[in-house]
């Protein structure tokens, strides 16, 4: 479970984050939602100690961040970024084995290999494996930065728009991937998501933020509603039901 | 060819070029000449390893292949502290200073102000290594600026001491200092080996090291003093020349194609021992002594620079 208490963080004079209190549940898929510079990639990049709070407290099992020892949290945290250039050449394989830096320090051993190997299944990358990463398409690259972070096999797993770059069969692979280590693994998963179809058929909870502030938490049936949408994105947006998803149109 | 046998390949032909240098032209003068040439050669190989050794552990932490840590103003505070005990006490305050201490003191200054510098910009919000670079070239040019106008003040034949130590020479190496360079260096990598793993994760980026649980503060922290620590020891044996790491390492690069440092950090000294030794023995033999060295590795770096900037402008 994480809970966050009264965090705050502030560049310069712009509270970015403002006083937000939130508890994220063990084992589901919790999904940001929100307008640009709503603060949703901030606080995750807070909860995954990339960046450093003003106040407040993060609790990831009743343990506050801040005081864990680096290495041991990344045993158990794991975070990607929308935005992932790298300065050296690296091949998808090699990529995806800095994933088991947290437990092997670099030097790993059959068992962190076999980690490396199934997460590379997992994301279809074994065709590609001893592909350079810069002759790779976007969607690509971007599967092998999420193959690295499943070799990291942590309870808690981060994504920052892992979306992005991907086509529509891939979005919905890796949504259904996550779905599967979700029910299956019971790992956390919280994403910041642009799509909130995307959000509305995978996800258990979410959040919705604005300014910085919550401004509705709950399960994804209450959330995906044309007051709640309306009020964080300032548009409307009508909602349909397909089978049992809510989808939300608001393309026209 | 595996990055093992191009290392075995690089180790063989370094050792060769020391023997060339060693033993060639020797002459019937051994007693004369060998321990001579033996001092020369301990001072490149130790300075030549220092300076690829620095220069790649800081092109890593900074993720930027085309900067060396003089960017950051390291050889001018020498400088700068070189001129300053003249300026202040006198020439022969520094030839009578027992050359130990103050070698000590140089180096201590020297990571001092690598740590100020740090604590003062990079543990602020922000967290931007280019800020720490930013203000690295400002002290730079300042302490560089301090030091030129502290040689106009001094008496002409104190600013002969002072220039001796401005310009890299082999010729006048500082002998005095091989065996404590020798200590420290060997403390320095005793201390690295402690870090080294981290250097693969540090080239992915920040974000990612942090996320691998690499405690990047400190551990950049701690690689950036042991840079400061490299420097000085190359630039108190033979004087300013991190330009030949911004050679050598790129050099490295092309030639040992994998990101690893267990193989980077040993093919990039062993490149710069060649380059060393080599261009040393083409300037004594070949030129007979009409240039020297830094004349010789600004040349070659310049032409490089400007090769690297187009390739990059290009890609």
């Amino acid at each position: 479970m994480i809970e966050l208490r009264n965090v705050s963080k502030r560049y310069g004079n712009k509270k970015v984050i403002d006083s937000i209190s939130l508890t994220i549940p063990r084992g589901r898929i919790t999904s940001f939602i929100g307008p640009n510079g709503a603060g949703k990639s901030t606080l995750l990049s807070l909860m995954s100690r990339l960046l450093a709070k003003d106040s407040g407290e993060i609790l990831i099992d009743g343990q506050e961040i801040g005081q864990a020892k680096s290495n041991e949290l990344a045993k158990k945290v794991s975070i990607l970024k929308q935005s992932n250039h790298l300065h050296i050449r690296l091949k998808v394989k090699e990529l995806v084995s800095f994933g088991r830096f947290p437990y092997s320090q670099g030097r790993l051993s059959p068992e962190d290999w076999k980690h490396v190997e199934k997460a590379m299944e997992y994301m279809e990358l074994e065709d590609l494996q001893d592909k350079y990463l810069d002759q790779l398409s976007g969607g690509q690259r971007q599967r092998a930065f999420i193959a690295m972070v499943l070799a990291q096999d942590t309870d808690y797993i981060f994504l920052d728009e892992p979306l992005n770059n991907l086509d529509m069969k891939h979005s919905v692979q890796i949504m259904k991937m996550l779905r599967k280590l979700a029910d299956d693994l019971r790992k956390t998963i919280v994403l910041v998501l642009h799509d909130i179809n995307f959000a509305s058929c995978y996800s258990d909870y979410i959040v919705a933020l604005k300014d910085g502030k919550v401004v509705k938490a709950g399960s994804t049936g209450e959330m995906i509603d044309a007051e709640v949408l309306k009020y964080v994105f300032e548009m409307d947006i009508r909602i349909q039901k397909f089978d049992q998803h809510k989808v939300s149109i608001y393309y026209l | 060819m595996s990055d093992k046998i191009k290392l075995a390949a690089l180790f063989l032909l370094s050792l060769g070029l020391i023997a060339l240098f060693l033993f060639d032209h020797l002459g019937g003068n051994w007693d004369y000449v060998l321990p001579r040439r033996t001092a020369k050669i301990l001072a490149m190989v130790l300075t030549g390893s220092a300076i690829a050794f620095s220069t790649v552990i800081f092109q890593t932490i900074t993720n930027n292949r085309i900067l060396t840590p003089s960017i950051i103003g390291l050889d001018s505070l020498y400088l700068f502290i070189q001129t300053f005990v003249v300026y202040v006490f006198g020439s022969a305050t520094l030839a009578l200073m027992y050359s130990h201490v103050h070698f000590l003191i140089s180096v201590g200054l020297m990571v001092l102000f690598s740590v100020l510098l740090y604590q003062l910009l990079f543990r602020r919000e922000g967290r931007n290594i280019y800020f720490l670079l930013l203000a690295g070239i400002v002290f730079g040019t300042f302490f560089r600026s301090m030091a030129s106008f502290m040689q106009m003040l001094i008496d002409p034949n104190e600013f002969m001491i002072v220039q001796d130590r401005m310009f890299a020479s082999f010729n006048n190496i500082n002998t005095d200092l091989l065996f404590i360079s020798v200590i420290v260096m060997a403390g320095i990598s005793v201390y690295f080996s402690r870090y080294a793993k981290y250097l693969d994760v540090l080239a992915l980026g920040r974000e990612h090291a942090v996320n691998l649980g690499v405690a990047y503060e400190t551990v950049v922290l701690r690689l950036l003093m042991m840079v400061a620590a490299l420097v000085s020891i190359s630039t108190a044996l033979v004087g300013p020349i991190t330009f030949l790491g911004l050679l050598v390492a790129n050099i490295t690069y092309q030639f040992i194609r994998t990101y690893r440092h267990q193989y980077v950090i040993p093919g990039s000294m062993l490149i710069s021992i060649v380059a060393l030794v080599g261009g040393q023995w083409l300037i004594e033999r070949i030129f007979a002594f009409t240039t020297t060295i830094s004349v010789m590795i600004n040349f070659i770096g310049g032409i490089t620079f400007l090769y690297l900037l187009l390739r990059e402008n290009k890609a």
